[in-house]
């Protein structure tokens, strides 16, 4: 016992544990639990039924009360467990309750009527997944048109990020022109100009040109992201001018040169502007809550937020939505979370 | 690897490629077409406009969409604090010069918000002040403990840093209803503090603790990213000098203020200046979560922007863009203090 224990608690370098180890663990397992936990309890929740959800103290898992069908009762009944004065206990259905006594009737002999203080009964529980949260939402209501809408969005506003925004890398990396060092000054220059301080002016653009109440509306303005071409210059300086010189002499195009050699280089750098462009366009949210105030063009973000602005809220469909909205997301933290790390890191770029 | 099955005499040079890269070349296929044909005429626009014509052309979409989303509605936003009425048209709108900025400042008591004729512009202002010194404090202390813990010698390090950026990727919406949840009468805290004997509490319609929700839930979902390039800065750190004050015997405190601190300096404000100015802009998440109340006590100034200029009846896009510009100018000067400190260390580092 001692050797597991030694074994258990040993450290590199056969020194013992010192203070900072223990706050070190405190505050990973106490971030682990902060930062996941919220997410996990709401997955959890929205597999719950709106009476579980009204219920305090909470359950963690998504429990129903059973019900049961008894003969001479139209609605099927409640079944609960109830102390009986004898001392001993029995599964009764509840008919109903009056002030703090509840009417309750055994359903295998559903004659008589047996009366128990609510104090007394237990309900009878059984783990439980609501889906018909999820499902709703997408069958009477308009979820499933969001859904289209922010899939619509954050692939046509990615695809169009990254042709516009290597094209301009491309001429401010490769190219010596008059105006060179002007163009990079004007677009350094809008990494200071964040959306919420041009509302109103883009708004009347916008609207202008026809844009409103259309998701292109909600796509053009933000695809030409000044860090998207920041990323990807950084990453063309790197590319030898000899390639081009040489595919020149081969009497490559300007155009081909761009496509045939410059982007299947810049592919790695591609690959993360895409994925910060996903995460972006996804994650959008004041921009196309001004842009589009028609139902049917709502992206999920707008839908729900509207949804659970409104007076009575639907728990359990937003919950269920919430989670729906979640799962891109936390699929590129599965499975590209290191590329973002490294890149942030690298790049200092959000 | 061996390439079996590849068809005898093909000129593909991945013939013998897996079926993944297959599909892909399938599904690329079209995009070469179009790329192809695109081709001719850009071989004739090059032949008569040279290298500048070309630059000029992978320019111009971007400058085109910047110029059109960005910088002209800077220029228009200026035109606009200068106009009133409740048009949105600039056309249709009357000049009425300063007024907007007028209306803006006057105040009785600049001390007091609710002298003021915008007392909404002053208690947003108000309280993303305080937003903005709670927050970024919080939230730079937070993140520099947790960098500094990742930064120890830890098993499965990669693991525990994406623990800490987890919240980064989530949607503002998703933070804001996952903690609204939380925080709601039936919520999780409530019911974590139960057995401590604290009675159910509707949290988020009490000034003070909504409020401190909104700062506490903006830390929790953006405290990830800071951690991360402040972690980048510490692995930068040459190992050799924590090695030499080893040797010497010097004590950990000490290490952390005389090498660690100063040599992480630059990062360290690099971050700050970044989450002042997120933090000026802060609204998403805390829209959600609160919608501004209970009363204007998280009310910012983003909301009100938005509200002034979308929202109330009638519309005022003027005074909407008066206080934008004012929020812009705050923007540019935190900027300019980052590109400041930026090229110090970028002349502390050729040094």
């Amino acid at each position: 016992m001692g050797n597991a224990r030694g074994f258990l608690t040993r450290r590199k370098g056969g020194k013992g544990w010192h203070w900072t180890d223990i706050v070190t663990w405190v505050w990973l397992i106490g971030g682990l639990i902060v930062m996941f936990g919220p997410a996990v309890w709401l997955t959890f929740s929205s597999f719950k039924t709106p009476a579980a959800l009204a219920e305090f103290p909470p359950s963690i898992l998504p429990y129903v009360t059973q019900q049961v069908k008894v003969d001479g009762y139209e609605k099927p009944l409640a079944l609960f467990e109830a102390k009986m004065p004898d001392g001993s206990t029995q599964v009764l259905a509840e008919v109903r309750r009056v002030g703090i006594v509840a009417q309750m009737v055994d359903p295998k002999a559903p004659g008589q009527i047996i009366r128990v203080n609510i104090a007394d009964r237990q309900p009878v529980r059984e783990i439980a997944f609501a889906t018909e949260n999820y499902t709703k939402p997408f069958t009477q209501f308009d979820f499933v048109q969001y859904l289209w809408n922010s899939v619509f969005v954050t692939v046509t506003a990615t695809l169009i990020t990254l042709i516009v925004n290597s094209m301009a890398a491309f001429a401010l990396s490769k190219y010596e022109f008059k105006g060179r060092n002007a163009a990079m000054l004007v677009i350094l220059a809008t990494l200071m100009v964040p959306l919420s301080v041009i509302l109103v002016p883009l708004y009347s653009i916008i609207s202008t040109v026809g844009l409103f109440n259309n998701l292109w509306g909600v796509i053009l303005p933000t695809v030409a992201t000044p860090t998207g071409v920041f990323i990807l210059r950084q990453y063309m300086l790197t590319i030898p001018d000899e390639l081009i010189d040489a595919a020149r002499m081969d009497k490559a195009s300007e155009w081909q040169i761009y496509w045939r050699i410059i982007l299947p280089l810049t592919a790695p750098a591609l690959a993360v502007l895409a994925i910060f462009s996903v995460v972006w366009r996804w994650n959008d949210f004041l921009w196309p809550l001004i842009v589009l105030s028609r139902r049917e063009l709502y992206t999920l973000q707008v839908g729900l937020s509207i949804y659970s602005g409104e007076l009575n809220v639907q728990w359990h469909y937003i919950l269920a939505m919430t989670v729906v909205t979640m799962i891109p997301v936390v699929l590129v933290f599965i499975f590209l979370q290191r590329f973002i790390t490294t890149g942030i890191a690298g790049s200092g770029l959000k | 690897m061996a390439p079996s099955g590849s068809p005898k005499g093909s000129l593909e040079p991945k013939a013998s490629a897996s079926p993944m890269d297959r599909l892909a070349g399938l599904a690329l296929a079209p995009v070469h077409l179009i790329m192809g044909l695109a081709d001719k005429p850009l071989r004739a626009w090059q032949k008569r406009t040279g290298i500048g014509g070309m630059a000029l052309f992978f320019l111009a979409p971007n400058m085109l969409i910047f110029g059109m989303f960005v910088l002209l509605p800077i220029v228009i936003n200026i035109v606009y604090s200068l106009t009133g009425g409740t048009a949105l048209f600039l056309s249709e709108r009357s000049f009425v010069g300063l007024d907007q900025y007028r209306q803006l400042f006057n105040c009785a008591n600049y001390l007091d918000a609710m002298t003021c004729q915008e007392d909404a512009f002053w208690t947003s202002l108000d309280n993303t002040f305080w937003f903005v010194v709670l927050q970024v404090t919080l939230m730079i202390l937070a993140s520099l403990i947790t960098a500094l813990i990742l930064n120890r010698e830890l098993a499965a390090r990669s693991f525990w840093r994406a623990v800490f950026f987890f919240p980064v990727l989530l949607s503002p919406v998703v933070v804001g209803l996952i903690w609204k949840w939380i925080l709601q009468r039936q919520g999780l805290l409530n019911f974590t503090l139960l057995p401590f004997g604290f009675e159910p509490h509707t949290w988020l319609s009490d000034r003070g603790f909504a409020f401190g929700a909104a700062v506490g839930v903006s830390i929790w979902a953006h405290m990830g990213f800071y951690t991360l390039i402040l972690l980048a800065g510490l692995q930068a750190i040459p190992k050799d000098l924590y090695e030499a004050a080893q040797m010497d015997g010097t004590r950990p405190a000490r290490i952390f203020w005389r090498i660690t601190l100063p040599l992480l300096m630059p990062n360290l404000l690099v971050v700050v200046v970044l989450a002042l100015i997120k933090a000026v802009q802060v609204f998403d998440e805390v829209f959600i979560l609160t919608g501004g109340g209970p009363g204007t006590s998280t009310l910012f100034l983003t909301q009100y922007i938005y509200e002034t200029g979308f929202v109330s009846q009638p519309r005022n896009a003027g005074l909407a863009a008066a206080a934008s510009i004012l929020m812009g100018l705050v923007l540019v000067v935190l900027t300019l203090i980052q590109l400041g400190v930026g090229r110090k260390n970028e002349a502390k580092g050729k040094r």
